[in-house]
C-alpha cells in the first residue's frame, strides 16, 4: 500500500516556477525545447553537439536536484512504489511510449501547451488519462496486487 | 558560455522537481489516484511552470533567435495521429505503474534504490527499442 501524500501548495507551486524558469532559460539561451525524454534519449543516440548541450543539461539538473535534496530534505524516505519486475516493465514503456508519443510531461504538458501546440494538448490530455486509468486498475480494481 | 546556461537551465529544473515533491513517485502515483487518496500537487507544479513559460515563451520566441543558436529548433509536426495517441497512452501506463516520468526518474536515482537505476535503464533500453523496431535503425 502507498502511504497518502500530504498536498503542499507552496512546494509545489515554487518548484513549478523553477521548472518554467528552466524551461525558458533553455529556449532564451540555445533555443531548445526542456523535453527531458527526448534530451535523455538525444544525449545517449547522438555524437557532437548535440550530444553534448544535453549532457550538461542532464549535469546540472543531477547537480540542481542533489542540492535541492540536500536543502529541502525532499527525497529522504523516498523509495520506489512497485516492484523491481515492474520497474524494469513500466522503464520500457515508459522509454518506447515517450519516442513515439514524441514527448513526456516537459516536452508536451509544460513547453508544448505553452506554445498553445494541439499536438501536445492532445498528447498531454492523453497521458494523463492513461495514467489515470492505470492507477485505478491497480489500486482498485486489483487491489495493489502488483 | 552557452553550456553555462544550459547547465544552469538543467540545474533549475532538477531543483524544481526536487523541491517539489516530484521525485517521490509516491506523490506521483497519488496524483494518479483520483478516487482513492489523491494528492493535487501535480496539478499545481504544471499549473505554475505553464504560468511561467505561457507567457515567458511569447516573449523570448517574439525576439527572432535564441542568445547561442542560428534559430530556435521548435517540433514542426502538426498532424494528430495514431503514434502521438498510442506513444501517450503507453507513457501513461508506465507513469501510472511507476509514478515516474523521465525527469522524476533521473531525480529518485539521488536515493540510490537500485530499481530506480534500473527504470532508467529499461526507459534508456526502450526508447532504443521504439527506434530499432519502428524506425528500423540500430543502436
Amino acid at each position: 500500500m502507498v502511504e497518502a501524500t500530504p498536498f503542499e501548495p507552496v512546494a509545489a507551486l515554487g518548484g513549478g516556477v523553477l521548472i518554467g524558469l528552466s524551461a525558458l532559460l533553455l529556449m532564451w539561451s540555445v533555443g531548445r525545447i526542456a523535453g527531458i525524454s527526448g534530451i535523455v534519449f538525444g544525449a545517449v543516440s547522438n555524437g557532437g553537439e548535440e550530444r553534448n548541450w544535453r549532457l550538461f543539461f542532464i549535469g546540472g539538473l543531477f547537480i540542481g536536484s542533489l542540492i535541492a535534496a540536500w536543502l529541502s530534505g525532499a527525497l529522504s524516505g523516498v523509495t520506489p512504489v512497485a516492484s523491481t519486475p515492474m520497474m524494469i516493465a513500466a522503464g520500457l514503456i515508459v522509454g518506447f511510449g515517450t519516442r513515439m508519443g514524441s514527448g513526456c510531461t516537459s516536452g508536451h504538458g509544460v513547453c508544448g501547451i505553452s506554445r498553445f501546440s494541439l499536438r501536445s494538448v492532445v498528447a498531454t490530455v492523453t497521458f494523463m488519462a492513461s495514467g489515470f486509468i492505470t492507477v485505478f486498475v491497480i489500486r482498485h480494481l486489483l487491489g495493489e496486487g502488483l | 558560455m552557452n553550456y553555462l546556461f544550459v547547465t544552469l537551465a538543467g540545474a533549475l529544473f532538477g531543483a524544481g522537481i526536487t523541491i517539489s515533491g516530484m521525485g517521490n513517485p509516491a506523490k506521483v502515483q497519488n496524483f494518479l489516484d483520483l478516487f482513492g487518496q489523491w494528492d493535487p500537487s501535480l496539478a499545481l507544479v504544471m499549473g505554475a511552470a505553464l504560468a511561467v513559460t505561457t507567457p515567458g515563451f511569447r516573449y523570448v520566441l517574439k525576439r527572432g533567435k535564441p542568445l547561442f543558436a542560428a534559430d530556435f529548433s521548435l517540433p514542426t509536426l502538426k498532424t494528430i495521429d495514431g503514434k502521438l495517441i498510442a506513444g501517450a497512452v503507453l507513457f501513461g501506463m508506465g507513469w501510472g505503474l511507476s509514478g515516474l516520468c523521465p525527469a522524476p526518474a533521473l531525480v529518485a536515482l539521488w536515493t540510490g534504490a537500485s530499481s530506480f537505476f534500473l527504470f532508467v535503464a529499461a526507459m534508456i533500453a526502450g526508447m532504443f527499442a521504439y527506434r530499432f523496431l519502428m524506425e528500423g535503425k540500430s543502436a
